[in-house]
């Protein structure tokens, strides 16, 4: 009988792990055991670190039989193949990356580790981050564990699905347009995007760096924000990084929203939209009402143009992130007569149809006599859009809205429809537009048993007040998450 | 069908700022695909942003300074171990076009 | 071709790629020394791994800031960094981060020291802003080899308007802004080790014409030579085209200094737009006017201000704008002054004696020449008569040799000069006891022998007696 200690949430393991009631070699071996089962079904990880994970569960098992843990002491995470790690090979899902093993850790990760938290493996993703499905990773698409043909979301699918499927106890992915919320809520699990600038992004493999942020996926609010204090804070490393104090999340955790004002945004709920998505996330507002909140209606009016807005932005600065990649320093090289040829040959070799599709959408919108007309002029919707969320908050403490459309997606059925795709990330991206902080919770399921989200957004800054909701809603919600067929 | 938005010789001329090589079906799907995208973000025009500034950043202005320190030891070896090509201690590389 | 030739005037700016004098690189921690082994001064950063970010180094800003106060440009108090995308092997991130709309310096303009026959030109600036340098590639027959110790290195980029007509003023232009960041200590302004490079846009136009020609850019110039030889090459190449009823083309041109002349770069054609966008990765830089005032105080004496004082202090326009063009020169001049009553002597000596030996040598200007306490002991000597203008000049040139002390020197070579009065004495009663025709002659009116006498003297006492002494005991004499 396998103990399924993986199936705690960070708060549970943690208790027990400092009780010395589980150990976090048992732990960590009952995540690898699990990972050993789903894994030919899910696709969740690029590389699974079984011997360093074990290792470092021993390490942490020293520490907390000495009593002096630090605050993620023996918990195993799964870790988008986004992030450099030292000496563990970090692809970005793309074959251009297939071998590179960074000499480096990346500032999250240095602050994982020293806070004594145990990596499992590096998760699948779109292809740098670009897609909203996992579909576009170079080394095949991560599954739902609810529904193993349909999609997990993206970019971060692999880490949403790792957690919804117990692989590990939390997660790391990052979010450009969507990318932590969407697989979050196609997989049941809570994924935070904080306001940009609050954790750094150094190490983080760039897609558009304006827009990238890095944030957890867990179980609970809870577990989101004990990881999320570990992540936050200024870093002299990156220059775009906030030197606020960071708050203690977990204190924030009152279950009280009483006199909370939500805003419910009117562009939020349109027509096409799978109406199981709209009733969950009305009755989660009831709750809210019930629990003592007040609700009241507001207009983002500039809602339809954010795409259009990112994609011009997000494929700009891709393109000249992802210019590094010229099979010369490291990564894959197609070998060619001259400079010119070589760069031309690898990266056509080593770049997807997706990413190649935005490099090119990218590079035309900053070409000479297009600048104005696509990348200025994208930028200053994103001031209106910006603007909208400003207005909007006078009213308003904390925003709840859908965070997709649709539950997930069947695997392959956008692939051949940039557009189509892009679009439904039209719920998400407008808050990486205005920089804010965005987290999606589980708030139901739909008539196939799939996970419903709903989308918490706050001004700069207030992650509390996101975690202080979400928290409640948990602790109340009327709605049990299903267990995942995986 | 709505006027083109992108030629096949202005896919071309991106492709070679962008230096990929594609093939004649990359081309044309390319262009497809990028005149669909074009098309799309016309809708911005609809908005009149004559007198709105343009966001670049969401952060706070005003970038941090370091002081002028040496912090990195030479690490030839760790920062070469990647190289798809070297010869002693450089990265190798076909002849360069000017 | 020559009478054509002058029907043309050429129209010429410059930008000027110079390394800041720090110890770290412009966004990491990598050290900045040149002549490292091959890929020893990288990191992930300047090494554009996935996932890094760069960092402002502030002491490039207060560098940037200084060069801008100097040259007496406007410093912005907000500017920005943007990415100038471009492939190349040395380029690590496939773009260089730089600044383009807004400089950190704008406009300002420099001096050109006068020429022979007092002329002086204000050469304007159009900016001047902070970029970081590229790595180095080692082109062999079949392949290259690229090493990344330089990429990241902070320069600033000065550059000029389109204010200079000749090859010679590019030259001048050139040396004076080299002296200008040596002053503010932003640049050793070293061209042989890369770290002061030119770019020149040249182009020609008929005398007279206000309109401008199509302008050609010539990279890859890493000395004065070649600076004014490839304007030279340009200039005629281009007005040859124009005469013969050709086109000049708007291309870039490298330098082959081995067969001194320009030629098309064939990448520059195949695909040339920057596609430049503000940096990301980089909020705004934000520059408050205490930080401005900051770096004005501690501002060593500029070059203006120095040749003000020195006019101030009696020296000619002329004999200031010389000694303050290189601050070495400068700094020199005024070590040799503690003690010297005439400071006008100590001029000219910089001006000729010193400043010839230094032309003469490939070495440093500081290198190159005798201590300058030394070269102040040996005109005070000359001062209080002790030795004679040209025993100073017999001994410097034995102290540039040998490096001696001038004492030492003077002592070495017996140089002193004899001022006792009875030993002058004895020598002129001996001169005018051997030639009694003479003094006859000069007391009959004959003064122009009075020289002769003098001579006559100096060479019984072997160059040394004091020429002032000989003069008195002489006149004293021959009056008697
Ligand atoms: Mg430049
Ligand atoms: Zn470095």
């Amino acid at each position: 009988m396998p103990s399924e200690l993986n199936k705690l949430t960070i708060a549970e393991a943690s208790a027990k792990l400092r009780a010395r009631e589980i150990t976090a070699t048992q732990l960590t071996r009952d995540c690898l055991e699990r990972i050993a089962a789903a894994e030919p079904k899910l696709h969740a990880f690029l590389t699974v670190c079984e011997k360093e994970a074990l290792e470092k569960a021993h390490a942490a098992d020293a520490r907390l039989d000495a009593g002096k843990a630090p605050a993620l002491c023996g918990i195993p995470l799964g870790i988008k193949d986004i992030y450099a790690t030292k000496g563990v090979r970090t692809t970005c899902a793309s074959r251009i990356l297939e071998t590179f093993v960074p000499p480096f850790d990346a500032t999250v990760i240095e602050r994982l580790r020293t806070d004594g938290a145990i990596f499992v493996g590096k998760t699948n993703m779109d292809e740098f981050a670009m897609g909203s499905s996992t579909e576009n990773s170079a080394f095949g698409a991560t599954t739902n564990p609810h529904d193993t043909e349909r999609v997990a979301g993206g970019s971060s699918g692999g880490s949403a699905a790792a957690v919804a499927a117990h692989e590990c106890l939390g997660a790391l992915g990052t979010d450009t347009g969507g990318s932590i919320r969407e697989p979050a809520s196609f997989c049941g699990v809570v994924g935070i995007k904080p306001t940009y600038s609050r954790v750094s992004r150094y190490g983080v493999i760039a897609f558009a760096s304006s827009l990238d942020q890095v944030g957890p996926f867990t179980k609970s609010v809870r577990d989101a924000a004990i990881i999320l204090r570990t992540l936050a804070g200024r870093d002299p490393r990156d220059s775009t990084c906030s030197a606020r104090p960071v708050p203690d999340y977990e204190s924030a955790l009152t279950g009280d929203v009483k006199g909370l004002r939500i805003g419910v945004p009117r562009e939020y709920f349109v027509e096409g939209m799978q109406p199981e998505v709209e009733k969950a996330v009305r009755a989660a507002l009831k709750n809210y009402e019930s629990l003592g909140a007040s609700t009241v209606e507001i207009t983002l009016p500039h809602t339809g143009y954010a795409i259009a807005a990112y994609y011009l932005l997000a494929t700009a600065e891709a393109s000249a992130n992802l210019a590094r990649y010229d099979g010369i320093r490291y990564g894959l090289r197609v070998n060619a007569e001259n400079n010119i040829a070589l760069n031309e040959t690898t990266r056509a070799k080593g770049f997807g149809a997706e990413v190649k599709r935005r490099i090119m959408l990218g590079t035309f919108a900053l070409s000479a006599g297009y600048y104005d007309a696509y990348y200025l002029k994208a930028q200053k919707v994103r001031t209106l859009i910006r603007n909208d969320f400003e207005r909007a908050f006078e009213k308003c403490d904390l925003i709840v809205a859908p965070v997709v459309p649709t539950t997930a997606f069947k695997l392959g059925e956008k692939m051949n429809d940039p557009l189509t795709m892009y679009l439904s990330d039209i719920f998400t991206i407008s808050v990486n537009l205005a920089g804010l902080p965005g987290m999606s919770m589980p708030c139901g399921h739909d008539s196939k048993n799939l996970p419903i989200g709903m989308q918490l957004i706050a001004p700069p800054f207030a992650e509390e007040t996101i975690l202080r909701a979400g928290d409640a809603f948990e602790r109340t919600g009327s709605f049990k998450p299903r267990t995942p067929v995986v | 069908m709505p006027e083109s938005k992108i030629t096949l010789e202005q896919v071309r001329h991106v492709a070679l700022l962008a230096r990929l090589e594609l093939s004649p079906q990359d081309e044309d799907r390319l262009r497809a695909d990028m005149d669909e995208m074009l098309a799309y973000v016309d809708k911005l025009n609809e908005l009149d942003t004559k007198n709105i500034a343009p966001t670049t950043q969401v952060g706070e202005a005003g970038t941090p300074m370091r002081d002028d320190e040496v912090t990195n030891q030479p690490a030839a070896d760790a920062m070469l171990a990647n190289a798809p090509s070297r010869e002693r201690g450089y990265f190798k590389v076909p002849k360069i076009i000017e | 071709m020559t009478t054509n030739r002058d029907a043309y005037e050429a129209v010429i700016g410059l930008e000027v790629h110079t390394h800041l004098l720090t110890r770290s690189k412009l966004f990491c921690g990598c050290s900045t020394t040149f002549g490292a082994g091959p890929n020893e001064n990288v990191c992930p950063i300047c090494m554009g791994m996935p996932g890094v970010l760069p960092v402002l180094n502030r002491r490039v800003v207060e560098l940037a800031i200084r060069t801008g106060l100097a040259a007496h440009s406007t410093i912005a108090p907000y500017s920005i960094f943007d990415r100038k995308s471009y492939f190349y092997p040395d380029l690590p991130k496939g773009y260089q981060i730089s600044q383009y709309e807004t400089p950190i310096c704008k406009g300002g303009y420099i001096d050109l020291p006068p020429t022979e026959n007092g002329d002086t030109r204000r050469i304007g600036l159009t900016r001047i802003h902070i970029e970081e340098d590229a790595g180095k590639n080692i082109h062999h027959e079949s392949y290259s080899l690229v090493d990344f110790n330089r990429s990241g290195v902070p320069l600033i980029e000065i550059v000029s308007e389109p204010d200079l007509r000749s090859a010679e003023d590019a030259g001048a232009y050139l040396r004076q802004l080299r002296a200008i960041l040596r002053y503010v200590d932003a640049s050793d302004g070293k061209m042989e080790e890369g770290s002061f490079r030119c770019d020149c846009n040249v182009s020609v136009r008929k005398r007279g014409a206000k309109e401008y020609g199509v302008r050609t850019e010539i990279k890859n110039l890493n000395s004065f030579r070649f600076v004014e030889d490839a304007i030279e090459y340009e200039v005629d190449r281009q007005i040859a085209i124009v005469e013969s009823g050709g086109k000049v083309a708007q291309e870039t041109h490298l330098w082959d200094p081995a067969r001194k002349e320009t030629r098309p770069m064939r990448s520059k054609e195949y695909a040339n737009d920057y596609r430049y966008f503000p940096e990301p990765d980089l909020p705004p830089l934000v520059v408050p006017a205490e930080m401005v005032e900051k770096v004005r105080a501690s501002m060593p004496e500029l070059p203006a201000d120095r040749k003000a004082r020195y006019v101030r202090e009696g020296l000619t326009e002329y004999e200031a704008g010389v000694l303050i063009a290189d601050r070495d020169v400068a700094d020199y001049f005024e070590a040799t002054l503690p003690g010297l009553k005439n400071r006008k002597s100590a001029a000219n000596w910089v001006m000729t004696e010193v400043l010839r030996v230094a032309r003469d040598s490939d070495q440093l200007f500081v290198e190159a020449v005798p201590p300058a306490n030394e070269v102040g002991a040996l005109l005070q000597m000359v001062e209080a008569q002790k030795i004679s203008l040209n025993a100073a000049k017999t001994a410097f040139a034995a102290m540039v040799k040998s490096g001696k002390g001038a004492e030492a020197t003077i002592a070495e070579l017996g140089l002193a000069q004899v001022s006792d009065e009875s030993a002058i004495a004895a020598a002129c009663d001996k001169v005018l006891a051997a030639e009694p025709e003479k003094v006859a002659e000069y007391r009959a009116g004959r003064d122009k022998l009075f020289g002769f006498f003098v001579g006559a003297v100096m060479k019984a006492m072997g160059g040394k007696g004091n020429p002032k002494v000989i003069n008195e005991i002489l006149r004293a004499k021959l009056a008697g």
